[in-house]
């Protein structure tokens, strides 16, 4: 146990036995992003799956949207220690994106509009693992939260389910995306307390 | 890795506000914009986590202040900024953070956006370029609801009275000083026009508040001409990190 705060008690739920240690629970959706939230009008969004060089896959919204979509109820846990239980989604599984796609890549760059990245091992965005996400609590997804559209990882810390994602890059070798080279975790699990690049 | 910081001042910056100053053994110091990690811990063994962002500049002696604005549900905050005492150890996990932050490398113009209590990891940047004796040219717009919430009131009158200085632009939205010539309201896009950098000399800017004010803080200064690369945002919702 580490030093003793003098004189502070805390707060206690009956929920935090669900958390990942180091969390604590919120009711509401902050927001965090590095830069301004990217506005993209429907008729110019598209999904790209890539492999660096040639372009595997690629869907306009209309296609995206015709491919059948799962809803599922999940806990997100954001590095900045909130956790958010039992929230609500509708997405396209990877399952279904990656159907067609041959490789035998390892890992994934998730690509979003407004530049910003983020890593993934492949196998983490199979299986039912990762979708791409357009609908929040029955509602469209908002802009500041990530829509048209956000990949969603929920066993891994938050910021890996990227805002305003565009497409992925399939990769052999594993690289840093935005958080990952500025001190964040290469791969993030919330439950073994995966938050900065020295934690084990 | 967590160390153990030893509290060596209190001192109140406004009603609700106040600044701890830390002497950390060992501290591998810092860049302004960054936080730290402060983790409290119940003698039942219950312990719990916030993220603060550090006031102060990099120094040489080990010590950084955090300023600290309460929340009254907080389950964190109230503690440290009416029960945390001259003596008393906090521990500490950082600096964290490379991305809203400012190096004293960078010689463009800096614009800086604050909204409320979002004025922190701001002040660190003014504080590393005087200690840094940099002379890139900043602008601050700092968005408060009255007077007396601002922080760091004389230092910042310091900081805009000296040559090569911080020009200053405040913005009050519920309450403003005697005779000041624009009623209490929001940030807007004639305000960002008359104090903020011109967007042609390709300013850095940085936005720090609540997250609906940094929503519509960066969509003016995107509207203004600046580009989507060059702004930075630190946002904290209603039960964000600084609880």
């Amino acid at each position: 146990m580490g030093t003793i705060s003098r004189g502070f008690t805390g707060r206690r739920s009956s929920t935090d036995a669900k958390l990942p240690s180091g969390q604590y629970l919120t009711t509401d959706f902050p927001i965090l992003s590095a830069g301004p939230t990217p506005h993209i009008p429907l008729d110019r969004w598209e999904f790209v799956i890539d492999d660096g060089t040639n372009v595997l896959r690629k869907w306009d919204w209309k296609s995206f949207r015709d491919l059948p979509t799962d809803t599922m109820t999940v806990d997100i846990h954001c590095v900045t220690r909130w956790s958010k239980l039992g929230t609500c989604w509708e997405g396209v599984s990877l399952d279904t994106l990656l159907a067609d796609v041959k490789t035998d890549a390892s890992y994934a760059m998730a690509r979003s509009y407004g530049d910003y990245t983020t890593n993934l091992p492949l196998k983490d965005l199979r299986n039912k693992q990762g979708w791409i996400a357009f609908r929040f609590d029955g509602e469209v997804l908002a802009a500041e939260h990530g829509g048209p559209a956000r990949l969603l990882v929920p066993h891994l810390y938050f910021w890996k389910s990227a805002k305003w994602v565009r497409g992925i890059t399939l990769m052999h070798h594993d690289k840093p995306g935005f958080w990952e080279s500025l001190g964040y975790h290469i791969y993030g699990d919330p439950w073994k307390e995966q938050r900065y690049s020295d934690d084990v | 890795m967590w160390r153990v910081g030893t509290v060596v001042a209190l001192h109140d910056e406004t009603a609700s506000a106040r600044t701890i100053t830390l002497k950390v053994p060992d501290w591998p110091n810092h860049v302004g914009g960054q936080h730290v990690d402060v983790r409290l811990t119940a003698s039942d063994g219950y312990s719990t986590v916030r993220s603060y962002s550090i006031a102060s500049a990099p120094g040489p002696q080990g010590r950084i202040e955090l300023t600290i604005e309460r929340l009254p549900n907080g389950e964190v905050s109230p503690y440290l900024t009416q029960e945390l005492a001259v003596g008393d150890r906090l521990e500490l996990r950082g600096p964290i953070g490379g991305w809203f932050v400012w190096r004293s490398e960078q010689t463009e113009p800096i614009q800086l956006i604050a909204g409320g209590s979002g004025i922190v990891p701001l002040m660190a940047m003014i504080r590393s370029r005087a200690s840094a004796a940099s002379t890139a040219p900043f602008r601050l717009l700092y968005s408060v609801r009255e007077p007396r919430a601002i922080f760091y009131r004389d230092e910042l009158q310091a900081q805009s009275d000296r040559g090569h200085s911080v020009r200053i632009a405040y913005a009050y939205t519920r309450a403003t000083p005697k005779d000041w010539p624009r009623p209490p309201s929001r940030i807007d896009a004639a305000l960002i026009a008359n104090t903020t950098w011109p967007s042609n000399l390709v300013p850095t800017c940085y936005v720090c508040g609540p997250t609906s004010f940094v929503e519509s803080a960066t969509d003016l200064l995107i509207a203004f001409g600046n580009g989507r690369d060059k702004v930075r945002t630190e946002r904290f919702g209603s039960t964000g990190e600084r609880k």
